[in-house]
């Protein structure tokens, strides 16, 4: 492949629930259906464990992006773990307002275990709205300096 | 508690003028039970102040460490080994804490990352309320144990005013009127009669009004003279 035809590859940072995404992932791999490998998976036992800290630790370190990606609303495990979540990651998306980051480089994701095409599309459109912001100005690299083959 | 809040990031971005390498401290206690200045909160302010600062073009480098209780010496002593390092500390503590750590450590720069609010009761989570103003003169006991110097914003004492309408309070309509709930309470403890007994101007020389206060109890002092 050329450098012409290598395309910016982000770095994005997937919490996923394991009673729900962590198993949507499973299944769309298990369906053999593919789905960007700029998405870097952590497994929790519940979105409601995801924190404001962790989520901009991996922006501050370089991620182009983060996901938190739990049950569908009402569907929680533990009850509200994801409703939870979604109050955090509202709150992530002002701070990085007043930080001065865009605010599209975090978003929450709602799939249960069985929508593995479901989490390819979601996760999808995430790389893609990444992809259009290019790069985390954190991240110290520019579109040309950082390439990958995926598309 | 002291309930306190943070102040906006970039108010504490231009403290943080000319710093090159900053302490973020927190404190264990109050501030930690209001989400003001625990350690989670120490990490998401010095992290959106890295990224920020970062961004900006003159990145300042903040670490990170906590206080069990900013307001007493013997907790911040240890700060001291590895201040020289640092350009400023900011505090996540209250008011307290902020001065406490100025009076210890005074050469080096103090900075408040949070302001202080109020003493305060947490109504629900994520939700806290005024409670006291420590005036100095507690009068719960003849009011059913509902305080009308902090929750009545005309500070009355003898009943509510004409802006009390169905329980609310005219300045707010989330607010209660905290002498209808007095009133209630008196009725249910059933000392209500109590209540006509006309409270005389309150002393406010024991509150804010009677300048700096302090207390000095001998009986816990600790002699500095050597002398037992």
């Amino acid at each position: 492949m050329s450098a012409t035809e290598k395309t910016f590859a982000p770095q994005i940072v997937a919490f996923c629930c394991r009673h729900c995404a962590y198993s949507a992932a499973d299944l769309a791999g298990s369906a053999r259906m593919s789905y960007s490998p700029s998405i870097k998976i952590v497994e929790m036992p519940c979105t409601g464990r995801a924190n404001v800290v962790e989520i901009l630790h991996a922006l501050e370190k370089g991620a182009d992006g983060v996901a938190v990606a739990g049950c569908l609303p009402g569907t929680c495990h533990y009850i509200k773990g994801n409703t939870l979540a979604k109050h955090r990651i509202d709150h992530v998306t002002e701070l990085l307002k007043t930080i001065g980051l865009e605010q599209q480089r975090a978003r929450m994701i709602n799939v249960s275990a069985a929508m593995g095409a479901q989490f390819v599309a979601e996760f999808t459109n995430f790389v893609d709205t990444i992809k259009t912001l290019g790069p985390s100005p954190l991240s110290g690299e520019t579109s040309n300096t950082r390439v990958g083959s995926q598309s | 508690m002291i309930v306190a809040e943070q102040k906006p990031l970039n108010e504490i971005k231009s403290m943080l003028k000319g710093c090159k390498k900053v302490l973020a401290v927190g404190c264990g206690t109050c501030v930690t039970v209001c989400f003001a200045g625990g350690k989670q909160e120490v990490g998401i302010l010095s992290a959106s102040l890295r990224m920020s600062t970062d961004l900006d073009g003159e990145a300042v480098n903040i670490d990170e460490t906590m206080v069990q209780r900013q307001c007493e010496k013997e907790y911040n002593a240890p700060l001291e080994a590895d201040l020289e390092q640092y350009d400023a500390i900011l505090s996540l503590g209250c008011g307290v804490g902020v001065q406490s750590l100025a009076q210890q450590f005074p050469g080096k720069r103090i900075l408040p990352a949070l302001n202080t609010k109020f003493m305060g009761y947490p109504a629900e989570h994520g939700v806290w309320e005024e409670r006291c103003q420590g005036c100095g003169n507690c009068v719960l006991h003849i009011t059913g144990g509902i305080c009308p110097v902090s929750r009545c914003p005309k500070s009355l004492f003898n009943g509510p005013c004409g802006g009390s309408q169905s329980g609310i309070c005219e300045v707010d309509e989330e607010t209660e009127c905290a002498w209808h709930r007095i009133c209630e309470n008196q009725l249910n403890l059933g000392l209500f009669d109590e209540m006509m007994e006309i409270q005389p101007a309150k002393d406010w020389s024991s509150a804010r009004d009677g300048g700096h206060r302090r207390i000095v109890r001998e009986d816990v002092r600790i002699p500095h003279d050597g002398k037992a």
